[in-house]
């Protein structure tokens, strides 16, 4: 059923929706993305939509702008129930996207680009003239500071941003949808974006604001929907929740809820030495531009470090500047005490260092090859002299990993494609571990594979730690996180938030500190004194 | 608030004016060269001869032109052109009107089904349009009794007169090439199928997310590609009199090497309209600098061939030093 109206009652008076979605639901192949969401937006009110991967956020988007059709439920707009089958129907109702990726044709001009598609005409040719003259009308209205005759892909991402956004107000939208517009953005753009959706508001136009920065959503957003596996969890007025309230709602846990140990198949903890050892793995100031600053952490032998983070915080992103794959602007990274130049996956992997990425499909297994080419396929150069690749060195290798991991496949000859989820992230973890690495780091080992296969995983990554390997664990799950790293390394939007070790960590401590502060936390890490590092930030 | 466009430094200035114009640059020096060295180059009947010649393949690659914006490719358009020119003579017989419409029907009729296999049907333009110039050619065979037929345009008929006669002192060649030049500038610039045919060659998933009608402008690109394919076709029948069945073999390769070398990316999205005509008109000047030097045939394609890739290797380069 559609909630009641969210307003706030003392600053305005009740307005009419201009959206209502109540029970919406949509499938893929019986996968349930949407299994009922409300959504209520009201005119002149920035409203927040959040929730972590997999929540429905881009399905409930897609929706709404006539990409994807919903299965059931209604939308209403304006009072009427409407479905919208193309993208053309959305825009002639009113809604607009901005989308995280600019969606603007790079090669035309700013004015071009506002009006594709609707261009003003006279004489049934397009005025060019009216062209450039509204779009110049435009941009001042929203108070932008373009050349409308420019290039667009020649302009900064911040300004493609907002010539986005000046096409979609162009069309008299009432509402605006943007999909993290700022996730590439610098601060300084952030806050001119913000003016112009702001700006936005005050018209009356009712606009959808995504973003994985908390900051972002207190600073800007007048109401909040939470999405969690597909259903509206919370909405209200963003001024009743603080951060740790959000933060617990998008990963459904209850800030008081501290979970006991023993929901993982991870054993206790596997650091070996302590504070002695020298680390494997020492990264420090690591900085990717926009995403990342100062990033720093080392890793035992032995230990399991866990990188913890909302998403978009840039777990990801820390595990592939490290690995190479990535370009950075500043970076330390050594491995065993010997500096690794950055920028170079090869360099990195001759190194020592492995990444399982977390994106499994596109990263990673390639489906139509055996499970024994794609095991071997990262050995292959030290398997082969000359380029001539020995076949029974790589049945060697391959059936010693297939029997370790339990691999569960008819034969070593059939495709990887045919394998179950589990099964295929094993035949990953399988080509990586026959590097021989010493540093192995994981993105997300366990997203999207069974619970027996999970298990499996889980007890590997130990196994693999008390033999000495250094891991880095990045899960979103919050007890996979707690139960299977010996520290916890909180990254909070490209900052390093927080650490927390020994009795430190738990999920309530985690919680806390994945919701964090307005600003990166600068205090030194607790405990640790080889970890210092951390605290050294410029 | 500083969000000024980047600053264009002036070295990135001329290597965008080399990028676009490089191809005008070659043909005005080659043309500077050849005139020096031969009497014979810059006489009216040679430049004439050289616009005429330079006609039919000028017609071809506008279509081309469009088609490459939006980032696909017409394979078949040397065929439809050898089709189309055999049709208008074998229709010839029933006069002028079915000359045209016969032509232009079958080949419009080809880019149709192309347009709607490629935009519809989600498949690659690439073996489409390969598989529309096997069939043009078949039919064409089909319809020549395997080439041995050559049907000739009747004496005395008004057809031949479509690309023989001229106005005002200049061949219609000429004058139909500047028409449809000045027509396709008009389309690009000032319709919104123009911007749409960039967008889409510049960012499809953009296009269609902003509700551009994607697939409609790329069906209307290869109808008329085909169109204007046949057009030259029909141009070439009233030019000699007849029905050839050989020409138009490799025919779209040079179709999209003037393309290029008028600065349009292969890869779609960029490009002007004249850009092609000069990319045209350089292709056949190196052809007519050749004759003069009495050299083999062969040596044409060779240098045109090292033409091109001096152009695209030049253009990759001048992008990449455009973009600092």
């Amino acid at each position: 059923m559609p909630q009641s109206p969210v307003v706030d009652p003392v600053v305005r008076p009740v307005a009419e929706p201009v959206v209502e979605v109540a029970g919406l639901t949509k499938s893929f192949g019986g996968v349930h993305a949407l299994r009922g969401v409300d959504l209520t937006l009201l005119p002149g009110r920035i409203h927040a939509l959040v929730g972590e991967n997999g929540a429905g956020k881009s399905t409930l988007i897609k929706v709404l702008t006539g990409v994807h059709t919903a299965d059931a439920g209604t939308l209403r707009l304006g009072g009427e129930p409407i479905a919208f089958t193309r993208p053309a129907d959305a825009q002639a109702a009113g809604i607009s996207t901005v989308y995280q990726e600019v969606n603007l044709v790079p090669l035309l001009s700013v004015a071009q680009n506002v009006f594709l598609g609707r261009e003003p005409r006279r004489f049934g040719l397009v005025d060019t003239g009216a062209v450039r003259r509204r779009a110049r009308e435009l941009v001042a209205r929203l108070g932008i500071d373009v050349d409308v005759d420019a290039q667009l892909g020649r302009l900064g991402l911040g300004v493609q941003q907002m010539v986005a956004l000046a096409r979609a107000v162009s069309v008299d939208a009432r509402v605006v949808i943007m999909d993290e517009p700022t996730s590439s953005l610098e601060p300084r753009e952030v806050e001119t974006l913000f003016g112009v959706a702001r700006t936005l508001a005050a018209s009356g136009v009712a606009i959808v604001f995504v973003s994985h920065r908390l900051g972002e959503l207190f600073a800007l957003c007048d109401d909040v929907t939470v999405l969690r596996d597909g259903r509206t969890v919370h909405a209200g007025p963003m001024a009743e929740l603080d951060r740790v309230g959000l933060v617990s709602r998008m990963l459904g846990r209850a800030v008081e809820d501290v979970q006991r140990r023993g929901a993982t198949e991870f054993g206790e903890s596997h650091a070996r030495g302590g504070a002695g050892v020298q680390p494997v793995l020492e990264v420090s100031g690591v900085s990717v531009r926009n995403r990342l600053h100062d990033v720093s952490f080392s890793v035992r032998p032995g230990e399991v470090v866990g990188l913890g983070g909302l998403l978009g915080s840039g777990r990801s992103e820390t595990v592939k500047a490290v690995y190479g794959d990535l370009p950075t602007t500043a970076a330390a990274v050594s491995v065993e005490g010997r500096p690794v130049r950055t920028g170079s996956v090869s360099k990195a992997l001759a190194a020592g260092l492995a990444l399982l990425s977390e994106d499994r499909k596109a990263e990673g297994i390639i489906p139509d090859l055996s499970v024994r080419d794609n095991i071997a396929l990262a050995v292959l150069p030290r398997l082969s002299r000359a380029g001539v690749v020995s076949d029974a060195r790589i049945d060697a290798v391959v059936e010693v990993f297939v029997r370790r991991l339990q691999i569960k496949a008819s034969s070593p000859r059939q495709k990887v494609r045919e394998l179950s989820g589990g099964n295929q992230q094993k035949v990953l973890l399988a080509r990586w571990l026959a590097t021989e690495p010493k540093v192995f780091l994981l993105d997300e080992p366990t997203r999207g594979i069974d619970v027996g296969a999970k298990r499996e995983v889980q007890s590997l990554i130990d196994e693999l730690a008390a033999q000495g390997l250094a891991v880095v664990l990045i899960s979103s799950e919050m007890e996979e996180l707690v139960e299977g790293s010996d520290r916890v390394v909180v990254l909070r939007d490209g900052h390093v938030g927080a650490e927390l070790d020994g009795d430190g960590l738990t999920t309530s401590a985690l919680l806390s500190a994945l919701a964090g502060g307005g600003q990166p936390v600068g205090e030194p890490p607790v405990g640790n004194p080889p970890a210092a590092e951390v605290a050294s930030r410029g | 608030m500083a969000v000024t466009p980047r600053r264009v430094g002036t070295a990135a200035r001329a290597a965008r004016l080399a990028q676009r114009q490089g191809a005008l640059v070659v043909l005005v020096v080659l043309c500077l060269v050849a005139a020096g060295a031969f009497d014979t180059f810059a006489t009216s009947g040679n430049l004439t001869n050289i616009a005429v010649q330079a006609s039919f393949l000028a017609v071809i690659a506008l279509g081309m032109t469009f088609v490459i914006f939006t980032g696909g490719i017409d394979l078949s358009v040397g065929s439809v052109f050898a089709l189309g020119g055999v049709l208008a003579a074998y229709a010839s017989q029933y006069g002028t009107l079915a000359a045209l419409a016969l032509p232009l029907a079958v080949c419009g009729a080809i880019g149709l089904v192309q347009g709607l296999i490629i935009a519809r049907g989600g498949l690659e333009p690439f073996i489409v349009t390969l598989a529309g110039l096997l069939f043009a050619r078949g039919l064409l065979l089909l319809v020549t009794d395997s080439g041995r037929n050559t049907y000739d345009v009747p004496v005395g008929s008004a057809f031949r007169e479509i690309a023989q006669g001229s106005i005002l002192g200049v061949r219609h060649p000429i004058w139909i090439v500047v028409v449809l030049y000045a027509v396709g500038t008009l389309v690009l610039h000032r319709t919104s199928y123009g911007p749409t045919v960039l967008a889409i060659g510049g960012q499809r998933d953009a296009a269609e997310l902003m509700g551009l009608p994607v697939a409609r402008a790329r069906v209307l690109t290869y109808v008329a590609s085909a169109l204007l394919a046949g057009s030259a076709g029909v141009m070439i029948a009233s030019y000699t009199s007849s029905g050839v069945p050989i020409i138009g073999i490799g025919t779209e390769l040079q179709a999209i090497a003037a393309v290029v070398l008028g600065g349009t990316l292969l890869t779609g999205g960029a490009g002007t309209v004249l850009g092609t005509l000069v990319g045209v008109l350089l292709l056949q000047v190196i052809a007519n600098v050749i004759n003069q030097l009495s050299l083999a045939q062969a040596w044409q394609a060779v240098v045109q061939g090292t033409i091109l890739l001096g152009v695209v290797v030049a253009q990759r380069y001048l992008a990449r030093a455009e973009r600092r």
